[in-house]
């Protein structure tokens, strides 16, 4: 049934759907706009972390006195505490605040802590040396599956995986806090959940009791940009807390915020995932069963379960999955969690098990829509992906090829929900004219500001200039956290119902200048109020407003969690395709180009919703390629927690880039979040193109020269 | 080198030896051991206490207290509050803290800010929003959190400087100094193709 929040049909919209600018793109880029980090209130300290150098350790003794004792050092604060353990390298112990950065790290190197040494375990890729490291996890069967393998025309073997990641923000996490009276807490956060920080922090403090009672609502959180979070700035963290103890001791704002070593140690880690596959098939290429036993590790704690198999789901299946817990940084939420590991371990096995078959993948994978939430999506986008990277004319069976620079074409496919979160927003039109959003969500860098405009304008029938967005601030009405693609929905909900509300209240205000019965007979477009049936009736916006006199219009809108209505869906499809050059010699590999192609429902700014797929596809070019978090398991450190050996991509590295999004195709599902599904296919898609060009498949990614090279010798050499 | 108010004071650090230090890559080890033959040859010993100094930031004189070891990077943020260039990896690697040094790039983060006195320093802050480079980084969306962006910018504005018309090729060459974790290089490939057409050489505003 349609209500009046509907979006406006194809015809109707003049802003949604187009691609406009973020709109503080100009105060990024010129170095002004503000972030955590750089916050200066007056009387500023600056606090640094004292921080465990042993992997698995219990503190025997602490001895701050010497850090307590130097000049400018104005606090200390312990996060561990004698008899505590750690338990990985980079675990936070104490916290030091002091006049400057340089006086804090001297204050650090003079903590001193012992501990009694205890036995660690950080690496995982090795189940079998786990131990009793090992913790069952999910265990599921359907079907039968011993049965479906003895009956498989052709089956397949293998082992496949991915390396932990972690999450490297630019900007790292942290705080700048100021605790001013006993109940009046002010926190600049690098956060993804601005909502959510004040709630944190007010729970963290209630467990000192020598600490004032504060309430979430005694805290404010402010945040207009931050500096990057993938999922893993969701909570005030325990440099956090220690930077509000700080602060409530020397009366003074402290601001702590990670350094690289730490943000990459402790800060967030997307867990491994390994598995050995069995997997059987028709001769005709229809999949009939998959068998998988996982692992993978999210430092000490449990994990969650895995995603497998994944969006393929033949009638057979078996998973067994255990967790191994190593003495490694904890892991955080990392754009679509789980799922692009277990999309490696899945898309990369059933293009071998094609390779079996003698099929081209792209029939493969068609064929198998079948076995989907999504045939019909994932059958138009891999024709299109197909298309786009020029498959019919590139495609040749794995390992065909001469010389010493071997291409080939790989794919994946991939879903996710992207549902709205709950989400408020205010919409406050004013007697001059000026229509704001008032919104406590927060934009990460996916043009969450921008969205809310243009939905504002959309709805207000004025071009985006003419009116405001705040947000990143507790004090508005309260929005979901940024994670799980959830925002967008979210937002864009609240802002349509709260602008459509507002409007209504002043086209009651002129539908008598208009000659109008009822609100219903008016529309606002091109700036002006006019009658839908004769729409050279009109008044302009302006002049509407002035209508109001001395009052200003104040109205809400509310987006409960999850039902979005027809403003907002949940569950997209999307392809990928990578082209690939490897050097057979050496054993790197070059990304020529990729291909994505994205279902996301109705977009709101198509600039930016392509955007957020470049961004996808570069990172996980990284993923595929380079990046790892290596830990020594003699030592148990942590060897690359730094930017030069934990390697990204640079802007030479991406190759060609072609992003389709599925405009116009879904948008009657509404806005879906897009975040997340394109972060899931480039691992896969990128392994299954070296798999094409060298014929050995190169087990684990990131598919790094030397992996490459031991396929080769594996299999014989480049022959 | 002028204007430069040294203290010596014992057992302080030779600038320029603290210099070479830092250059071989070996630190503070380098430049403790590399102090007597400072001293023998001459050099100048600042510090370790704060000194007075001043730097010439977009056109304008600083005058800032800080210790010999402060970072040009810390000095601008900690010091005189322009938190355009960002701290990221603190090691020379990933471009955030970019500014220009006599017309060049340089990581603020790897140079003193000793260093720089007497040199021309010229940070993101110089540029607004109209000018070229920035200007064609919010068309081409050049940046999602932003928090790359200013040392992107400032790292472009310089390739540009000293790079007139540009191809693809050498942008991605040029700018191989800087990263991105959202992943931004498709529209910073666009902006600073196009913002190529308008920076042509020299330096614009004389600094």
């Amino acid at each position: 049934m349609a209500t009046k929040y509907d979006w406006p049909s194809a015809a109707d919209r003049s802003v949604i759907g187009r691609s406009v600018s973020r709109l503080d793109g100009a105060e990024k880029a010129t170095g002004r706009a503000k972030y955590a980090y750089d916050r200066n209130p007056e009387g500023l300290l600056v606090g640094r972390l004292v921080t465990s150098p042993h992997a698995n350790a219990r503190i025997t003794r602490i001895d701050a006195s010497g850090a307590e004792r130097m000049k400018g050092v104005r606090g200390v604060v312990l996060i561990k505490d004698i008899g505590d353990e750690v338990q990985w390298t980079g675990a936070e112990i104490a916290a030091i605040a002091a006049d400057t950065e340089e006086i804090a790290r001297d204050a650090v190197r003079t903590f001193k802590v012992e501990y009694e040494v205890l036995s660690h375990l950080v690496k995982e890729e090795d189940v079998e040396k786990a131990g009793n490291r090992v913790v069952p996890g999910q265990e599921n069967t359907e079907g039968d599956p011993a049965k479906a393998l003895q009956e498989a025309d052709v089956t397949h073997e293998g082992y496949y995986g991915a390396a932990t990641i972690t999450h490297c923000c630019m900007e790292p996490h942290g705080n700048t806090v100021h605790w001013k009276g006993e109940k009046d807490i002010t926190v600049w956060a690098s956060t993804q959940a601005v909502g959510r920080i004040g709630a944190d922090l007010a729970k963290n403090l209630a467990a000192d009791p020598s600490l004032p009672k504060v309430s979430p609502s005694d805290i404010r959180v402010i945040t207009p940009v931050m500096g990057g979070g993938f999922g893993s700035k969701f909570n005030i963290d325990s440099w956090g807390v220690a930077a509000a103890k700080l602060s409530r001791m020397t009366g003074r704002p402290v601001k702590i915020m990670l350094d690289r070593d730490e943000e990459l140690q402790m800060a967030g880690a997307r867990p491994s995932y390994f598995g050995n596959v069995k997997a059987g098939a028709k001769k005709d290429g229809t999949l009939t069963v998959f068998d998988v036993e996982s692992w993978a590790t999210s430092g000490v704690g449990r994990g969650g379960n895995p995603a497998l198999p994944y969006v393929i789901e033949p009638p057979n299946q078996r998973v067994r999955h255990v967790n191994v817990a190593t003495n490694t940084g904890p892991a955080r939420a990392w754009r679509a969690p789980r799922h692009p590991q277990c999309a490696v371990i899945t898309h990369c096995a059933l293009t071998d098990l094609a390779h079996k078959l003698d099929m081209d993948p792209v029939d493969f994978f068609k064929k198998n829509a079948d076995l989907t939430a999504r045939p019909d999506v994932y059958r138009t986008e891999i024709d299109k992906a197909a298309e786009l990277i020029d498959w019919k004319e590139k495609y040749h069976k794995p390992g065909e090829g001469s010389g010493h620079v071997r291409r080939g074409l790989g794919l994946s496919i991939h879903t996710w929900g992207g549902r709205p979160h709950d989400s408020q927003c205010r919409v406050v039109i004013e007697p001059d004219g000026a229509a704001s959003a008032e919104i406590g969500s927060q934009d990460i860098g996916t043009g969450t500001l921008t969205v809310i405009a243009m939905v504002l304008a959309e709805t207000l029938g004025l071009p985006v200039s003419r009116v405001n967005v705040k947000m990143g601030d507790s004090s508005l009405p309260p929005s979901g956290a940024s994670g799980g693609s959830t925002t967008v929905g979210g937002v864009s909900s609240s802002t349509r119902r709260a602008a459509v509300n507002a409007l209504e209240k002043l086209k009651e205000k002129v539908a008598g200048d208009l000659g109008a019965s009822s609100a219903d007979e008016i529309e606002a477009k091109d700036g002006y109020l006019r009658l839908k049936e004769n729409p050279k009736k009109r008044i302009a916006w302006t002049a509407a407003c002035r209508k109001l006199s001395t009052e200003t219009i104040s109205e809400m809108g509310n987006q409960p969690d999850r039902d979005g209505g027809k403003l907002a869906d949940s569950g997209v499809g999307g392809v990928q395709m990578a082209d690939v050059s490897v050097d057979m010699e050496t054993g790197i590999v070059t990304m020529n180009k990729m291909v994505a192609v994205q279902d996301c429902g109705l977009i709101i700014d198509l600039k930016l919703a392509e955007s957020q797929v470049y961004g996808s596809l570069i990172m996980g070019i990284c993923s595929a390629l380079w990046e790892e978090r290596v830990y020594d398991q003699m030592s148990g450190v942590y060897l690359n927690a730094d930017m030069e050996f934990y390697k990204l991509a640079g802007i030479g590295d991406i190759g060609e880039l072609v992003v389709h999004m599925m405009t116009g195709v879904y948008d009657d599902r509404g806005v879906i979040g897009l975040g997340e599904p394109p972060a899931i296919s480039p691992m896969a898609a990128i392994s299954n193109a070296v798999f094409n060009a060298i014929g050995a498949r190169v087990p684990t990614v990131p598919v790094t020269p030397d992996k490459v090279l031991a396929a080769l010798e594996k299999k014989g050499g480049m022959a | 080198m002028e204007g430069l108010k040294e203290t010596r004071q014992p057992n302080g650090f030779s600038r320029r030896s603290f210099i070479q230090g830092v250059s071989v890559g070996s630190g503070a080890a380098g430049a403790l051991l590399a102090t007597p033959e400072a001293e023998a040859a001459g050099g100048d010993v600042v510090g370790p206490g704060a000194v007075s100094m001043t730097l010439r930031i977009n056109g304008r004189n600083h005058s800032l207290e800080a210790e010999p070891r402060v970072t040009l990077l810390d000095a601008l943020r900690d010091r005189l509050d322009m938190t355009g260039a960002k701290k990221v990896c603190d090691r020379a690697t990933c471009g955030a803290c970019t500014v220009m040094v006599d017309g060049q790039a340089v990581y603020a983060c790897t140079m003193l800010a000793i260093e720089a006195e007497g040199r021309e320093i010229r940070t993101i802050e110089s540029l607004s929003a109209n000018d070229p480079v920035p200007r064609n980084f919010v068309k081409h969306d050049a940046q999602q959190c932003g928090f790359c962006t200013p040392g992107f910018v400032m790292a472009c504005q310089s390739f540009l400087e000293n790079n007139p018309n540009p191809s693809q090729a050498d942008v991605e060459a040029g700018l191989s100094g800087n990263i991105c974790r959202c992943g931004t290089y498709v529209g910073v490939r666009l902006a600073a193709l196009d913002a190529a057409k308008e920076v042509k050489g020299g330096r614009r505003r004389g600094y």
